[in-house]
């Protein structure tokens, strides 16, 4: 597992042995984790690992069947895998509607700010049905930071996107962690966890795995090319030794 | 709450064909069934041939009857097309000019005077099953109508020659002789002549003749009732057990109204609430920012008070038409405004168990339409047993309550407003319940 020490840091967030069981079927098992404020995490694993039920529970979409999340779900941002967006709407209707309904003292200067933040104050007018897919993510992100939370909770927030799309997605989401923001995000892509993330979990059958840098874990499976490699790598060697993978 | 309805009413303002449907599709609808229920059944375009001679009479004793009577009432009861030969009607038939074509044959007159047979028309039909049905029905309707006061005319004259019988005079009759004797005259008279005559054979036989004549009177004026009774068997004096006698045409609208009401409300409600599932707003709103009641709350309002605008302009545009008691406007809007929120409860609760406004917009059209219909079925269309299982459904589902409703609100029906509205608010509750649960068992999954 991860460095002990990190759980020493400042819990921007704490998960505490969260399980989630749907009939017969154990989504999580017993996760537990803080992050620290700034903190930057890649939540990785296979299919129906339980990455998605993890970052629902901490968003406040699904409740757990036991455990707790140290915050409330309007602390944190949700930006869900499809854009949760308006479609008859513009960049900006979208947006002070958030805003209002976060109750923000100043909706339009949060909706300025979100607007300058993403580059998108050009298209503010626009309806986001007319977007590119990269523009609609980008107003999916900013209205999950709308409310400036302390904890950012992305699903797959690059899944759609194509290269140049994620490369100025990242930007902005690195932008917001170096502004102090916690960014828990699940991805498939190894590669973009290697590049962008200060901290790695890997779930498997429900059940953290892994817990460290990125570093960490490619120093663990030496032979692996990247990161994506390592965490099969560890699977690999978990199913070898009786685990689920 | 009030950010929401802004929102949807932003987004309904933007999508113009929508809404454009959600209106003139309802109120064309409504407009039809309420046309279909107001209409009185069509008369019949039918030609009729009339081959008695002109003037003819059927003679009854001394009272003569006019044929030409005959078929002024069939004409009375059909959309008549006078037409001079069989063939001419025949043709008519066939061009699909009139539906049906009657012949009134030249010996009519001598049939129904012969008192040994039945007078005898042709009826001409064309077309399939259905329209045969009809033209039947329609006819014999018409016919049964004519007959009637065909009898009613024959009673007549049968019911005065007897009584020139009974009480003499002249008859009117050319060569008949003038001061007649009538029969219950008769008695008094030979009386009389009994009195001046000797017993014996010829005075037994004047008291027989007077016995007979006095006996003949009073059966001759039972007769005369016993007519009367014949010519009209059965008098229909109608007691009102339920509800009032609401005029046809102000009842349609009533109903059109409560169609439109239903439409509006279902779909937009169920319309609206499974967009936010759709566009994966849905689990962004609930999950802190807005709680579910208030969001069932909001679709709800938006639907209602859209169907209301909607039901309450359509009832004052066909106000200016059919006279309504504007008085009672304050109840209008009371009871449409219970019917609307019930149907949208229905609409939030189809919403909430579809994933998407296509499957939503389905789902609500093919529960509202039948609901609707069946609520329309009148006793004794169906037999007893498919009427009560129209009656549970109708009562479990909100659209005879708000017709009831509007119909007391408009009309001053029965049962009353305050009856409806509570079953109305029940039914709101259930379908908000349902919805509530729809809701969350759909996020869930």
């Amino acid at each position: 597992m991860g460095s002990p020490e990190r759980a020493a840091v400042s819990g921007a967030l704490r998960v505490s042995a969260l399980s989630k069981r749907y009939g017969e079927l154990e989504a999580l098992r017993d996760v537990s984790f803080e992050a620290a404020a700034g903190e930057l995490i890649a939540v990785l694993g296979p299919n129906g690992a339980g990455k998605t039920t993890l970052l629902s529970i901490i968003a406040g979409l699904q409740r757990p069947s036991s455990g707790t999340v140290s915050r409330e779900p309007r602390e944190i941002g949700w930006v869900p895998q499809q854009s949760a967006l308006y479609a008859k709407l513009t960049v900006a209707e979208n947006l002070r509607l958030f805003a209002r309904l976060e109750g923000l003292a100043d909706p339009r200067a949060a909706v300025a700010e979100m607007l300058a933040q993403t580059g998108l104050e050009d298209r503010a007018d626009d309806p986001v049905g007319s977007l590119s897919g990269g523009n609609r993510q980008r107003v999916n992100v900013a209205i999950g930071l709308i409310a400036d939370p302390p904890v950012l909770a992305l699903d797959e927030p690059s899944a759609s996107l194509d290269a140049g799309q994620r490369g100025r997605l990242w930007e902005f989401v690195a932008g917001r962690a170096a502004a102090g923001t916690t960014v828990l995000f699940s991805s498939h892509y190894g590669a973009e966890a290697q590049r962008h993330a200060d901290r790695v979990l890997i779930l498997d059958a429900g059940a953290i795995v892994f817990d460290g840098s990125p570093a960490e874990l490619l120093a663990r499976h030496p032979g692996a090319g990247d990161l994506e490699q390592a965490m099969l790598a560890l699977l690999e060697s978990r199913k070898a030794s009786g685990g689920p993978a | 709450m009030r950010s929401l309805l802004v929102k949807d009413l932003l987004i309904l303002r933007r999508s113009r064909l929508l809404v454009g449907l959600l209106v003139f599709y309802p109120i064309a609808i409504a407009l039809l069934i309420g046309l279909a229920i107001s209409r009185s059944p069509e008369r019949p375009r039918v030609a009729i041939v009339d081959q008695t001679p002109a003037g003819e009479t059927i003679q009854l004793g001394n009272q003569k009857v006019e044929v030409s009577r005959y078929a002024r009432q069939l004409f009375s009861q059909v959309d008549a097309i006078p037409v001079s030969s069989r063939q001419e009607a025949i043709e008519k038939v066939t061009a699909a000019e009139v539906l049906a074509a009657v012949v009134i044959p030249a010996d009519l007159a001598a049939r129904v005077g012969s008192a040994t047979s039945q007078g005898e028309l042709e009826v001409i039909y064309n077309g399939d099953a259905l329209e045969q049905s009809l033209v039947d029905a329609q006819l014999r309707s018409a016919l049964a109508q004519a007959n009637l006061g065909f009898s009613e005319q024959i009673q007549s004259a049968a019911a005065r020659a007897i009584d020139a019988l009974i009480r003499g005079g002249n008859l009117g009759v050319l060569g008949a002789p003038e001061n007649l004797i009538g029969l219950e005259q008769i008695p008094a008279v030979l009386k009389r002549v009994i009195a001046r005559t000797p017993a014996g054979a010829d005075r037994e036989a004047l008291e027989r003749v007077a016995a007979f004549a006095e006996f003949a009177a009073q059966n001759l004026t039972v007769s005369k009732r016993v007519l009367t009774t014949v010519g009209q068997p059965i008098r229909i004096r109608s007691t009102l057990l339920h509800g009032r006698r609401t005029p046809l045409n102000t009842f349609a609208v009533v109903v059109a109204v409560t169609v439109s009401l239903l439409f509006v409300a279902v779909l937009l409600a169920a319309g609206a609430l499974a967009a936010e599932r759709e566009e994966n707003t849905l689990a962004r709103l609930v999950r802190g920012l807005v709680s579910r009641e208030t969001l069932l709350l909001e679709k709800g309002l938006l639907a209602a008070g859209c169907s209301l605008v909607v039901g309450l302009a359509m009832l004052a545009g066909v106000g200016a038409f059919v006279s309504l008691d504007w008085s009672r406007a304050g109840l209008w809007v009371i009871a449409a405004g219970a019917g609307a929120l019930a149907f949208a409860a229905l609409g939030v609760a189809i919403g909430a168990l579809a994933r998407e406004v296509r499957a939503a917009s389905l789902l609500a059209f093919v529960l509202s339409l039948p609901i609707a219909l069946l609520a329309l079925v009148p006793a004794g269309a169906v037999g007893q047993g498919a009427y009560d299982a129209i009656g549970v459904i109708s009562f479990a589902f909100p659209f005879k309550a708000a017709l009831q409703g509007l119909d007391a609100a408009v009309n001053r029906s029965s049962p009353s407003l305050a009856l409806a509205l509570v079953h109305l608010a029940g039914l709101m509750l259930v379908f908000g319940a349902l919805a509530r649960i729809g809701l969350r068992r759909g996020q869930a999954a």
